[in-house]
C-alpha cells in the first residue's frame, strides 16, 4: 500500500470517530451522511460502523416484503404510528429497485409516510438497490446497524418481494413480515419459492377487498404443511388504509420477538447473519482484487474471447485466479 | 461506479397535479439519478427535513398553484437556517417570466417553465450539483 493510501485511511478512521460521536448524540445530519458513505462505499462509512458496532443489538429489526403495490409502505406508516403510540422510536429503510439500464431509481415509498416530519423519533431513508444482486441494497445492512447504534428501538426495512429479495431480507431482519394481498393470482404468489419459508408473520393486507378470506385460508393451509419448530407464523388480516388489524400485527411482531429472545435463538440468528455478511464481503473484496490485476481493456478482450468461445468459462476463471494468486 | 446524484422531487402547495413532476422524475431516473418522490401538498418544512434525512444533492420543486413566490423562497430560507445551502434547488411549474429574477435572487438556481425539455433540467443539474 502506498503511503498516500495509508494516510487517507488514517484520515478516514479519524473522520469515522467524529461521525460516530455525532450519530450517538442523535445528530440526524450525521446519520444521513454516514448512510450515504455506506451507499457510496466511502471508507468513512465502515470506519464509523467499526466504532459503533458495540452499540448494536438493541433494535428489533423488522423486514416487510411482498409484491409491488401490496401496501408495504402504507403498512409501515401505520406500524410507525402504533409503535410511536407505545413510546418507541422507529427507523425505516425503504428499498426500491435500481434500474439496471441507467443506474437510476425512483424511490417512492415516502409518499405513504409523510406525516412524520418534525418527529425526532422517526427517521425514514429511501435506498436504491444499486448494484447488489438481491433485492436488498448492499448498504442496507450497514444502515440498519447504524440506526440500531443511534438508538432506534425498531428498524423497519421495506423491500419489494420479487425474485431474490425476499430471501435477502432474512439476512438482515429478526422478524420477517410477508405482505400478501387478494387478487394477485394468489396460488402463484404463495407457492413462489421461498416466500412461505421466510415469513415469520403473514399480513394479508387490503383485507377490505374481496378475496382476502381465500388468501388467508390458502396461506394457513400452506403453513399447515410446513415445519415450525418453535413458532407457527400467524396470519394477520390488515387494512393499511385505515389501520385496521395493525395493532394485531404489532402484537404478533412483539410475540415473535419474545419467542426469539428465549433459548438463545436471537443471539444465534444474529451471529449467523453477521458471519454470512463477513463472508459475503470477503468474497466481494477478493473478487474486486482479482479483477484489479487486469486492465479494463484486457478484461473486455477476455470477455470477448469468452463470447467467441475462444476460451471456456472454467479456463477463464483459472486464468483470472492464477494471475492474482501468482502476483 | 460513480455515485448517483440524489434528487428530492416535491410539490409544495395545494394544487393536486403532479404529472409534470412525475415526468421529470422518470427522466432523471433514466439519466442515472436516484429520485426520491415525496408526493403532493408538502410544506417547505416537510420538504427540507425530508431532503436532509435523505441526504440529497438536489431539491426539485414543482408548483402550479401560483404560490411559488412564497413557497420556493421559504425552502431556500430553511436550507440557509440549517446550513445546507450546498443543496441545489431548482423549480418548475407555471411561473410567469417576471417572477423568475426574484426566485433566483432567493436562491433558486434555475426555473424551468412548461415546455422546457427534461434534458435541459437534467443537464443543468449535472453541471451545477456540488459533489
Ligand atoms: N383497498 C386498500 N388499498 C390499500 C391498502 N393498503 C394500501 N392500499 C393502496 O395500495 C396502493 C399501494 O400502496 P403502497 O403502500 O404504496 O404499496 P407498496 O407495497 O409499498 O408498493 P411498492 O413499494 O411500490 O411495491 C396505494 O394506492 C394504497 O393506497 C388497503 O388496506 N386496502
Ligand atoms: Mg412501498
Amino acid at each position: 500500500m502506498t503511503s498516500r493510501g495509508l494516510d487517507s485511511n488514517l484520515t478516514s478512521a479519524a473522520a469515522g470517530a467524529g461521525w460516530a460521536e455525532r450519530v450517538v448524540h442523535g445528530d440526524r445530519r450525521a446519520l444521513a451522511r454516514v448512510i450515504s458513505f455506506l451507499e457510496n462505499e466511502d471508507l468513512q462509512g465502515v470506519d464509523t460502523l467499526k466504532l459503533l458496532y458495540p452499540r448494536t443489538g438493541r433494535a428489533h429489526v423488522i423486514g416487510l416484503t411482498g409484491p409491488p403495490g401490496a401496501g408495504k409502505s402504507s403498512l409501515a406508516d401505520k406500524l410507525i404510528s402504533e409503535l410511536r403510540h407505545g413510546g418507541k422510536t422507529v427507523g425505516v429503510i425503504a428499498v426500491d429497485p435500481t434500474s439496471p439500464f441507467s443506474g437510476g431509481a425512483i424511490l417512492g415509498d415516502r409518499v405513504r409516510m409523510q406525516g412524520w416530519t418534525g418527529d425526532s423519533g422517526v427517521y425514514i431513508r429511501s435506498m436504491g438497490t444499486r448494484g447488489s444482486l438481491g433485492g436488498l441494497a448492499r448498504a442496507a445492512h450497514g444502515a440498519i446497524q447504524l440506526l440500531d447504534a443511534a438508538g432506534f428501538d425498531y428498524v423497519l426495512v421495506e423491500t419489494v418481494g420479487v425474485g431474490q429479495s425476499e430471501v435477502d431480507i432474512v439476512r438482515v431482519a429478526d422478524t420477517v413480515v410477508v405482505v400478501a394481498v387478494p387478487g394477485l393470482g394468489d396460488d402463484i404468489q404463495a407457492s413462489k419459492a421461498g416466500i412461505m419459508e421466510i415469513g415469520d408473520i403473514f399480513a394479508v393486507n387490503k383485507a377490505d377487498l374481496p378475496g382476502s378470506k381465500r388468501v388467508i385460508t390458502e396461506i394457513e393451509m400452506m403453513l399447515d404443511l410446513g415445519m415450525h419448530p418453535y413458532w407457527r407464523p400467524p396470519v394477520v388480516p390488515t387494512v393499511a388504509a385505515t389501520g385496521q388489524g395493525v395493532a394485531d400485527l404489532v402484537k404478533a411482531i412483539q410475540d415473535h420477538y419474545a419467542v426469539l429472545s428465549t433459548a438463545d435463538r436471537l443471539r444465534q440468528h444474529r451471529l449467523e447473519r453477521e458471519k454470512e455478511a463477513v463472508l459475503l464481503r470477503l468474497g466481494e473484496r477478493l473478487r474486486r482484487e482479482i479483477l484489479q490485476a487486469w486492465s479494463a481493456d484486457r478484461l473486455s478482450e477476455l470477455w470477448a474471447a469468452l463470447a467467441a468461445k475462444e476460451i471456456d468459462p472454467y479456463s477463464l476463471e483459472d486464468k483470472l485466479y492464477h494471475r492474482w494468486k501468482g502476483a | 461506479m460513480e455515485r448517483p446524484i440524489r434528487v428530492l422531487i416535491a410539490k409544495p402547495g395545494l394544487d393536486g397535479h403532479d404529472r409534470g413532476a412525475k415526468v421529470l422524475a422518470r427522466a432523471m431516473r433514466d439519466a442515472g439519478m436516484e429520485v426520491i418522490y415525496t408526493g403532493l401538498r408538502q410544506t417547505p418544512e416537510q420538504i427540507v427535513e425530508a431532503a436532509l434525512d435523505e441526504d440529497v444533492d438536489v431539491i426539485g420543486l414543482s408548483c402550479l398553484s401560483g404560490a411559488h413566490n412564497h413557497l420556493f423562497p421559504r425552502v431556500t430560507e430553511l436550507l440557509r437556517e440549517k446550513n445546507a445551502t450546498d443543496i441545489l434547488v431548482i423549480g418548475g411549474g407555471i411561473i410567469p417570466d417576471e417572477d423568475i429574477p426574484g426566485l433566483k435572487e432567493a436562491g433558486i438556481s434555475a426555473v424551468f417553465t412548461p415546455g422546457t425539455p427534461t434534458s435541459v433540467a437534467i443537464d443543468f443539474v449535472k453541471e451545477n450539483v456540488k459533489k
